[in-house]
């Protein structure tokens, strides 16, 4: 009894729920930063210098609040150590060395990446039209393998440009390869994380078309156009603004997209198809305000850094560049979508809608301007 | 009777302030800026005209389409969101507050009995010991509380948590309003207003800065601005301009800038890597020039005025070239020095051809693979000129200086176009065997001068009849035909010699005797090099594959002659390279407001979705010993109706054991 009185499982203080996993995950990745900074802090700025200590912080509170997400970076980093080892300083070993040939070259491990997502995709439709718990199961572990080899390939790809050439070397999310990879990565774990919230599968079938759509779009560059190869960086792109405006933007796009697919559960279940297997409408909505918040949230802070860095390489921090103008389209967007929603208390199948034609428009910026229009956003031609 | 000014004011501001006004603005918003970028802003208006005629140009025009931006009317919509935040803040900001501060302690039991999620449940044990645990319940979960005697004996708990939540509505709205004031600081608002007064007008003629009048010149004490500078290396400069629609405006900068030097770095693919500019700022505050380095990426900010590098371009060098003449026996080059930027003449009188230096490019990463799949890299230096003939009329060329390996074969490259949105047709010179003009040039000056023709014709008649006791008067009809051939090909290449075909030949046996004039031209073509190079004092060719592909591309190249339009070759031989530096200097005083707005804006955004404001009530009633729960929320969402259930549940047990 006196324990209900002092302690609420799900509202106690944050920091006193960790467990001895928690403090010792982040203790590692405090280690892995210092044996960093150690090695290569002659070539880090002073930003950099924070944003390793900051990624620290930041994935460590991942890994406390999303609990998977320990053991996820923990396999990306052995797995990516692993490649990275493998390589023994000659990129040529990436077609020679059997692991690095069929499984750790970044080009493999993306490939794997695409593989596995197709599959997740199949096997939570198995789920939803079968009502299969298993396939709902390895749906799941699927989509971890999937993210986890996803994230792996990153990293060696990260380490690959600076074995082509020291001043080649970048974080890879600067092309539309990269950031594809990146998309799919982050809509899958963020749809992973709501998964595990909502204890629900069935909204794996609708999310994983999304990631789908993207593999194809990965695979048709990779094999049509032969874009996957390493570029160096434009003079524009080499600044440390790259490694925090990408991602968050990324994180917006991955929430938006997410919402999108749930609002297009909602409105089969409203029509009665799959009604009976997909969660209640409540749930859907939920899931839905919450992608778009997150997605708001995210996008806002992506769009001002982005403006910062534009202030900084172009000369002024809104120059109504065509990238710009579609980034403020897409927040007005879901800006007038949360007013909706929290001030005029509207639900249901208007904001499905609207979350659906947000994809759309989100979709337009991310690529639709680098392929109809012009500005400095030049980083991805198709 | 109602007074109508005040009902109209009062409509006003019930429109302005209204939700429905607000979600359309964000909408006309996003709608209008969405032709920015379709339509391509701030070109030269020519382009506009070209693009859409003239009734489309000046209908455009009117709306300001081609700057839509700093338009009046999309200003206007931007003040508008001001101003409906503006009045949104304003009147619910007080509700707002109250709700902060307010623990809605006057609830009675009947009011919370009205509430959806409610509950009662029985206690044992004295009344204090009930409000000792409902304190701790409370306090465990992160409520804040007020207890409060009722009339009746009865104590009522009111209880809040994530109040802040409403501080999230006002920092984001707040944000929205300093972010557009910062944006309408920088934008040209304070100039648009001089230009509509009268006091400053835009400049539209090519003059020298010096020239441009007063009312098109902005002082250095201007607040805000955003022009652009080039510079020549070794050059100083004191002005920006400031684009304006189709003209500038001439901003006077309080110190000068002058250019030391300007580099551009490569990566090992010949992809640019860094582009920067040794830069000395002079000021007579200065005691020493102040000297940086600035590149993309890292501007440097002097007095306020931030400097960045935006682009380079040719700053004058300094270009020698042989002039090869295209027509007649001629064969020897001319000489010729010039520098980017500056014109001469070739030829005279009516033949007068003005050669305009436009560009000269050190590195040009091009892709010559057939497939387009193999390697970029760099194949050396180009020029870009016109050629303008005494009319007026001008066509544009791009020679590289270095001969391009296409299909494994090296050939001098020459791109001409004869209108600006045309795409260049390329002519592709054969390089001899010393990676010359040489050989070319004199094989042109032979087959290419009717002059010639006879000599060659001779010369091939006494090759290929020789031993065949051929008669005089074989030989001359041998000689005329050969004569009239070469003398075709020497008019128009091989669509002559196509033209002569269809005159001379029946149709049936057309194709035969193609293959033979093709054969005859190319062996002419041989003797030709064979005499050109005899001539010249040059040791004779072997007649292997290398040299029979050398006269075929020989011979296809004098062929597409025609299409050149000009009479000379500009091989460009040497230069001395001087660049110009590009940049962007603005001074932006609405960039703190701007970035003071936007961590507002974050803080706010954060707030209002992850704050989840509650209330709760717990009436504490001794006489029944009972105690009376009522939750409620200003969001009813999925997230409170668990964590009521949570508390339900907890309640329950909480006062059962």
């Amino acid at each position: 009894m006196e324990s209900i009185l002092t302690n609420d499982v799900s509202q106690s203080s944050f920091f006193k729920r960790l467990t001895w996993g928690d403090w010792l995950f982040a203790l590692a990745l405090l280690a892995g930063a210092m044996f960093a900074y150690s090695r290569y802090a002659d070539f880090m700025d002073v930003y950099e210098k924070g944003f390793l200590f900051s990624a620290v912080a930041v994935f460590s509170w991942l890994g406390w609040f999303f609990k998977p997400m320990r053991l996820l970076i923990v396999g990306i980093a052995l797995l990516s150590l692993f490649g990275i080892n493998q390589y023994q300083s000659e990129l040529a070993r990436a077609n020679q060395a059997f692991f690095l040939k069929y499984l750790f070259s970044s080009q493999s491990a993306i490939m794997w990446m695409n593989v596995l997502f197709v599959l997740a995709t199949v096997a939570y439709w198995l789920a939803l039209l079968a009502r299969s718990e298993f396939a709902g199961k390895v749906a799941t572990a699927l989509t971890w393998s999937a993210v986890l080899m996803g994230f792996v390939g990153l990293m060696v790809r990260w380490y690959e440009s600076y074995l082509i050439a020291p001043d080649v070397g970048h974080i890879p999310i600067s092309n539309l390869y990269e950031v594809f990879v990146l998309f799919c990565l982050i809509t899958a774990l963020i749809y992973l994380y709501y998964e595990g919230f909502y204890k629900t599968r069935q909204l794996g079938a609708f999310v994983m078309l999304v990631v789908s759509a993207a593999v194809i779009f990965i695979l048709w560059y990779t094999f049509g156009r032969e874009a996957n190869g390493i570029q160096p960086l434009v003079p524009a792109l080499q600044s440390y603004w790259m490694k925090i405006h990408v991602p968050a933007n990324f994180i917006g796009y991955g929430s938006f997209s997410l919402a999108a697919m749930v609002g297009v559960a909602w409105l089969c279940a409203e029509r009665g198809i799959f009604a009976s297997r997909l969660p209640k409408p409540e749930v859907l909505d939920d899931f839905m305000y919450k992608s778009v918040a997150v997605g708001f949230a995210f996008f806002t802070i992506a769009t001002i850094l982005g403006a910062m860095w534009a202030a900084e390489a172009w000369g002024g921090y809104w120059s109504w560049d065509s990238k710009e103008v579609w980034a403020l389209i897409v927040w007005l967007n879901y800006a007038a979508w949360l007013h909706l929603r929290l001030v005029k208390g509207l639900r249901g199948a208007i904001l499905a809608w609207w979350a659906i034609i947000g994809l759309l428009v989100t979709s337009f910026a991310f690529i639709g301007v680098n392929m109809f229009l012009s500005g400095l956003h030049s980083y991805g031609g198709l | 009777m109602k007074n109508p000014n005040l009902s109209t004011a009062r409509a006003f501001y019930e429109l302005f302030s209204s939700m429905r006004f607000a979600i359309s603005l964000l909408s006309i918003l996003g709608i209008a800026s969405i032709i920015g970028t379709v339509l391509k802003q701030n070109e030269p208006y020519n382009n506009y005209v070209a693009q859409f005629g003239k009734f489309w140009f000046d209908m455009f025009e009117m709306l300001g389409l081609y700057d839509v931006y700093h338009t009046a009317w999309f200003l206007a919509l931007l003040a508008f969101l001001v101003a409906s935040t503006g009045l949104c803040i304003y009147r619910n900001t007080p509700i707002m507050l109250h709700e902060l501060k307010t623990f809605r302690e006057h609830a009675t039991e009947k009011s919370l009995r009205a509430f959806n999620h409610q509950n009662e449940y029985a206690f044992d044990g004295s009344a204090d010991d009930a409000l000792k645990r409902l304190t701790a319940f409370l306090a465990a979960r992160d409520f804040r509380y007020r207890p409060v005697a009722q009339a009746d004996g009865a104590t009522l708990l009111a209880a809040k948590a994530g109040s802040y939540q409403r501080l999230g509505y006002i920092f984001t709205h707040v944000a929205i309003v300093v972010i557009c004031i910062g944006g309408l600081m920088d934008g040209n608002v304070p100039l648009k207003i001089e230009e509509l007064l009268g006091y400053k007008a835009v400049e539209t003629r090519d003059i020298l800065a010096t020239e441009v009048p007063p009312q098109s010149r902005l002082s250095p004490a201007n607040l805000s601005f955003r022009g652009n500078m080039t510079l020549a290396e070794g050059t100083t400069g004191n002005v920006a301009f400031v684009r304006i629609r189709d003209g500038y405006l001439v901003q006077e900068l309080p110190f000068t800038v002058t250019l030391k030097q300007f580099r551009i770095e490569h990566y090992a693919t010949g992809q640019p890597k860094s582009f920067e500019s040794d830069v000395e700022i002079r000021d007579p505050e200065l005691k020493e020039p102040l000297k940086a380095t600035i590149s993309v990426n890292h501007p440097l900010t002097y007095k306020g005025i931030a400097i960045y590098q935006s682009d380079f371009q040719d700053g004058g060098s300094r270009l020698e070239f042989n002039i090869w003449p295209l027509r007649g026996a001629a064969h020897e080059p001319g000489k010729m020095q010039s520098n980017v930027f500056k014109d001469f003449t070739l030829g005279e009188g009516d033949d007068a051809l003005k050669i305009e230096l436009d560009d000269f490019r050190m590195f040009n990463i091009l892709n010559l693979s057939a497939d387009g799949k193999g390697k970029s890299h760099n194949v050396g230096p180009s020029v870009t000129f016109k050629v303008r003939d005494t009319q007026g009329q001008a066509r544009e060329y791009l020679n590289y200086m270095q001969p391009l390996t296409l299909d494994g074969r090296a050939y001098f490259v020459s791109g001409m176009r004869a209108a600006q949105n045309e795409d260049f047709k390329y002519l592709r010179i054969p390089a001899d065997g010393e990676n010359s003009l040489g050989d070319y040039m004199r094989l042109r000056g032979v087959l290419l001068d009717p002059a010639m023709a006879p000599v060659l014709a001779k010369r091939m008649s006494g090759r290929m009849l020789e031993g065949q006791n051929a008669n005089p008067e074989m030989i001359a009809k041998f000689e005329s035909s050969m004569t009239h051939l070469l003398e075709a090909f020497a008019r128009d290449g091989y669509t002559e010699v196509a033209n002569l075909l269809e005159k001379s030949v029946p149709e049936a046996e057309r194709d035969k005797a193609a293959e033979a004039y093709f054969k005859i031209i190319n062996s002419a073509a041989f003797e030709g090099l064979a005499m050109s190079r005899e001539q010249a004092g040059l040791p004779a060719l072997e007649p292997d594959a290398r040299a029979q592909r050398f006269v075929a591309d020989a011979l296809n190249s004098m062929s597409d002659l025609s299409f050149y339009g000009t009479p000379f070759y500009l091989e460009l031989n040497g230069f001395e390279q001087r660049q110009a530096s590009g940049f962007q200097l603005t001074r932006s005083p609405g960039k703190n407001l701007v970035y003071g707005g936007s961590v507002l804006l974050v803080l706010g955004i954060f707030a209002m979705i992850y704050l989840r404001e509650r209330r709760i009530w717990l009436l504490i009633k001794p006489e029944s010993q009972r105690v009376l729960f009522a939750m409620s929320s200003n969001r009813k969402n999925r997230d409170f109706e668990n964590e009521y259930a949570r508390y339900d549940a907890q309640l329950q047990a909480l006062f059962k054991g």
